[in-house]
């Protein structure tokens, strides 16, 4: 009985894997062909992307995508970025515009200079306040907090105090400016948060800076990847951008990570999504945000002893965080063919890159004392003794040309693009492509693009959206119209997926599994009525079905 | 027939979209349910961000305990003194905050394992986490976690709340083939507009896709079992007060579940904060960053205690952290990432007032790698005896393959 069962699951079996392996050469009919490429090349089409990409021929709409810089910018998105204004700042230039906590203190004990400049000055008075408290007082050149009772009257007070959060926005609204300003800064932010959802967008910003300095900057860039995700024309770099965040990802709160995650998504990962593979790499690998976060600006190679002291005991040492995932998430993959010698070997090449100031938004920076400078051998390549930087180089040349690293990339995008279980054919011809290349990503994704998998039955509607996907699509197909997207930014972390901060190196998930939870269903079921309903704050949404945007087919893509 | 969802780190089974789940994704439901015995229940706390065991049961016996920690150790037993260590047996004291643990610690319904941890050497945070929540110390490739595996086998059809994990998203050591749902909050556990809902469902349930039906079905299964929990306002039993805040939320809520009998057998809550680089306590130990947090810990759990009640007899609970910190303090008065902690056990079948576990010392030559706690105690010991002597499944190879757990006699 027992035998036949097991015989008749073998059968099954087999037949299954027949079945998937025509999944995935029988081709999807014409029309399909659109919704796949929209689906899976875009974050979701909004009414009428159809009809375009018809009227342009998808081949070309396609290779389009491939070249997004041949593609004229939205300019609805581009006025709506404009008043994220630390979205274009270096790393120091945000820590100088929009000092943390931390700052604000060093500022109190007299080892940093108080701004100038009054509008950050304002900004900063509840941080000074709040050491105030705990030390009891302040300098005299820092900014005195302000009560509300000094730049109002008491009627205005009460007024205030008493009105809806309308009338308290209109009593702001008719104010002078600089009057304004005083008066955001002087309020709690308890009556502050419920005038935001009113606020025109000036008012909008000067509330956010005076809740708190750095909170800004971590808002900018989830408002931003939102408008950007819904806005853009350059859909697929918006889509790569993401893809590849998640790849190197980087934990927004953790420490210094905070000023240096702006930088790092605009001037490494973005830039580099359609182009080689090695750069991408090595633009991570120098990056401060990357530095900081997997701890190798720490990592330092043995030092020899003082002149004429004794050896001491040192404090720090090999730190092997970035070379273990180095290997393991960024290039080789877990199954990769690297052993624990390989990482300690790949860590002590790292040894001495490191940041000038972290925690003042400095840049990369490679500090010879501490590099490591013995001889060291990774993945059976010697690299001799005496190197500097070029060892780390060294290095990032032998994993971005691995073939278990275009094996490891190549699945990682077919999982992203085709399905949670990428067939193994389609996986080798993107791997045999970036070899061919030398790493180059446009042509990986063209392999990917140009295969019958990619269209096939298999592939198509097999996915479901994640939490960010799922949201964004959610506001394309209905053309909602963003005025600022912080609720939406909330509701993507109640699905489970809180932008920018994904604390493990892993990254977001590329598969769906991850993403079928009970709150996560639920919450999007929540999300599709109140956007439907149009009582999403800051979103206008004319007509929408809430049966459509909360039904199972609608978390597919 | 339900399909069962294989929740998978990278998904590499997941059959979306690709026709009919294959045979033996397809299980048969069994006949009408038996009355089943009151099952057994396992709450595991994790207490996020490397919390300091050495703060929190405190070894006043130890005299390098005080030289390693001149500005933040906590004093040793004295009466009338608010700073000082509550003593438990002698050589160990608790940390004053958790005075409120004192008396359960006396009754004989909380051990403290001291020692204990991980082995593996990691300090990173992400990765100790993940390790300990796997519960495969140095591999990561591990698809769920242990406390997925060790659910008892199910009799009859199993209830789809059997395993709650207290959050937004389902907590890695709840994900594995046996469902599990994420809760945020029991209250928000619904879809609000009812109408919608109602269509929802039927659109689940009607689904092609048979992982999104399969996971809408143990959605709303869970909604509607719920349901009767929401319509009740909960108050705790017996007075018992929880603290302001998620932690206290997520107990108090843990405890409401249990006693709906909603068929709850596994429950996962998490309290981050413990990561104290700098300041770890104030100018008195009886203050600051870990003497706050401690002390709305305490209270939870202690309030989790009272409102239990009877009930605490099917209950176990463990707290665990994914490593200790470093036995001398930094030049921040606070302390750095170490390695061995101490873990609490709680539970109407637990031998408690004792402090269990082999106490390795704090000398120099005694410390791990020269400056962390050693361990002597593998948290799979503990918590694979509470899988089998608890939960009674005895199959802890599965649930921690690779790994022969040796029982303390904690129950």
């Amino acid at each position: 009985m027992r035998k036949r069962a097991l015989l008749g699951l073998a059968c099954a079996l087999g037949l299954l894997g027949a079945n998937t392996a025509r999944q995935f050469t029988r081709q999807i009919p014409g029309k399909e062909k659109v919704d796949q490429a929209l689906n899976r090349l875009t974050f979701g089409p909004r009414p009428g992307d159809a009809g375009q990409v018809h009227k342009i021929g998808l081949k070309k709409w396609i290779d389009l995508q491939l070249h997004p810089d041949r593609i004229p910018e939205n300019p609805v998105l581009t006025a709506k970025l404009k008043m994220l204004d630390t979205l274009s700042m270096s790393s120091s230039e945000l820590v100088r515009n929009y000092p943390a906590p931390q700052m604000v203190r060093q500022m109190v004990n007299g080892q940093l200079p108080f701004p100038t400049d009054p509008e950050r000055r304002r900004m900063i008075r509840k941080l000074v306040e709040r050491e105030e408290r705990k030390l009891g007082a302040v300098p005299a050149n820092a900014p005195q907090p302000v009560a509300l009772r000094d730049v109002l009257s008491p009627e205005e007070i009460r007024s205030l105090r008493t009105g809806t959060p309308q009338q308290r926005m209109a009593a702001i609204e008719a104010m002078p400016p600089e009057k304004q300003d005083e008066v955001i800064a002087a309020m709690p932010n308890g009556m502050l948060q419920p005038m935001f959802a009113l606020a025109t967008p000036e008012l909008r910003r000067k509330i956010e800076l005076a809740q708190g300095p750095a909170a800004v900057i971590a808002r900018d860039l989830a408002e931003s990847k939102l408008l950007r995700a819904i806005y853009s024309n350059r859909q697929l770099e918006e889509v790569l951008t993401d893809f590849w965040y998640n790849h190197f990802n980087v934990y927004l709160d953790k420490g210094a990570d905070r000023y240096l995650v702006t930088a790092y998504e605009r001037d490494v990962i973005r830039p580099h999504v359609l182009g080689k593979f090695r750069d991408l790499l090595e633009a991570t690998a120098k990056s401060p945000a990357m530095l900081f976060y997997l701890d190798n600006w720490q990592s330092v190679g043995p030092q020899p002893p003082p002149r004429g002291g004794r050896a001491v005991a040192q404090r720090r040492g090999l730190n092997e965080n970035y070379g273990r995932e180095l290997l393991e998430l960024h290039t080789l993959g877990v199954d990769g063919g690297y052993t624990q010698k390989d990482v300690t070997e790949v860590a002590r090449c790292f040894t001495g890159w490191s940041i000038n100031q972290p925690q003042r938004g400095g840049e990369f920076v490679f500090r010879e004392r501490q590099h490591d400078r013995g001889e060291k051998v990774v993945l059976g390549v010697t690299i001799p003794a005496g190197g500097g930087i070029e060892d780390g180089e060294k290095v990032l040349d032998i994993v971005a040309r691995h073939p278990s690293t275009a094996r490891f990339i190549s699945r990682k995008l077919a999982q992203r693009f085709v399905a949670d279980d990428p067939p193994p054919a389609l996986v080798d011809r993107m791997a045999q492509t970036f070899l061919k290349t030398d790493g180059d990503l446009r042509a990986v994704m063209k392999t990917m693009i140009d295969s019958k998998e990619f269209w096939s039955v298999g592939a198509y509607r097999s996915k479901i959206k994640s939490p960010f996907e799922m949201v964004v699509s959610a506001v394309r197909a209905v053309n909602g119209d963003v005025d600022f997207a912080q609720a939406l930014m909330n509701q993507v972390a109640q699905l489970g997926e809180p932008l920018y901060r994904k604390v493990e190196p892993t990254g977001y998930s590329n598969a769906s599994g991850q993403w079928l939870n009970s709150a996560g269903l639920l919450a999007r079921m929540n999300f599709a009525v109140q956007l439907a309903g149009n009582k999403v704050p800051g979103v206008k949404v004319e007509s929408a079905d809430a049966k459509v945007l909360g039904s199972p087919e609608f978390q597919k893509r | 027939m339900t399909s069962r969802r294989i929740f998978l780190r990278n998904s590499a089974l997941a059959m979306v979209g690709v026709g009919a789940a294959p045979l033996w994704l397809q299980r048969a439901l069994y006949a009408k349910d038996a009355p089943s015995p009151r099952k057994k229940i396992l709450v595991a706390i994790f207490q996020r961000g490397a919390a300091d065991g050495l703060n929190v049961v405190v070894p006043h016996g130890e005299k390098a305990y005080y030289n390693l920690r001149p500005t933040i150790a906590v004093p040793r037993p004295a009466a009338g003194n608010a700073d000082a260590a509550i003593d438990l047996d002698g050589f160990f004291g608790l940390h004053p905050s958790l005075a409120p643990l004192k008396p359960l610690y006396d009754q004989g319904h909380l051990a403290i394992v001291d020692a204990a941890g991980s082995p593996d050497p990691t300090r990173s945070h992400f990765d100790a986490q993940d390790y300990m929540e796997s519960g495969t110390p140095g591999r990561k490739a591990t698809e769920g976690g242990w406390m997925n595996r060790a659910l008892p086998k199910a009799e009859g059809k199993p209830s789809p709340v059997r395993a709650v994990s207290l959050g937004p998203t389902l907590a890695r050591t709840l994900a594995g083939p046996n469902p599990a749902v994420a809760v945020q909050t029991i209250e928000g556990f619904q879809v609000r507009d009812k109408a919608a809902g109602a269509e929802f469902e039927e659109m689940y349930m009607n689904s092609s896709d048979p992982l999104l039906r399969a996971a809408g079905q143990e959605t709303f299964e869970a909604v509607s079992i719920l349901q009767s929990v929401q319509k009740r306002p909960y108050e705790p039993s017996a007075g018992a007060q929880y603290p302001a805040g998620r932690f206290g939320a997520s107990l108090k809520q843990i405890a409401q579940l249990i006693k709906a009998d909603v068929g709850v057998e596994m429950a996962f809550a998490d309290i981050g904060g413990w990561d104290h680089h700098v300041n770890e306590l104030g100018q008195r130990a009886s203050e600051g960053q870990l003497a706050n947090l401690l002390r709305e810990y305490g209270q939870a759990l202690a309030a989790f205690w009272t409102d239990m009640g009877d009930r605490m007899a099917d209950v176990a609970l463990v707290t665990m952290s994914e490593f200790g910190r470093t036995a001398h303090e930094n030049g921040n008065r606070g302390t750095d990432h170490g390695h061995a902690n101490c873990m609490f056990v709680m539970g109407g079948a637990v031998k408690g007032g004792k402090v269990y576990g082999q106490w390795p010392g704090l000398e120099k030559e005694q410390l791990y790698e020269g400056r962390d706690l050693a361990l002597t105690t593998d948290f799979r010991d503990v918590l694979g005896e509470l899988v089998a002597k608890h939960m009674g499944n005895g199959s802890l190879a599965g649930v921690f393959p690779g790994y022969n757990p040796k029982f303390l006699g904690l129950v």
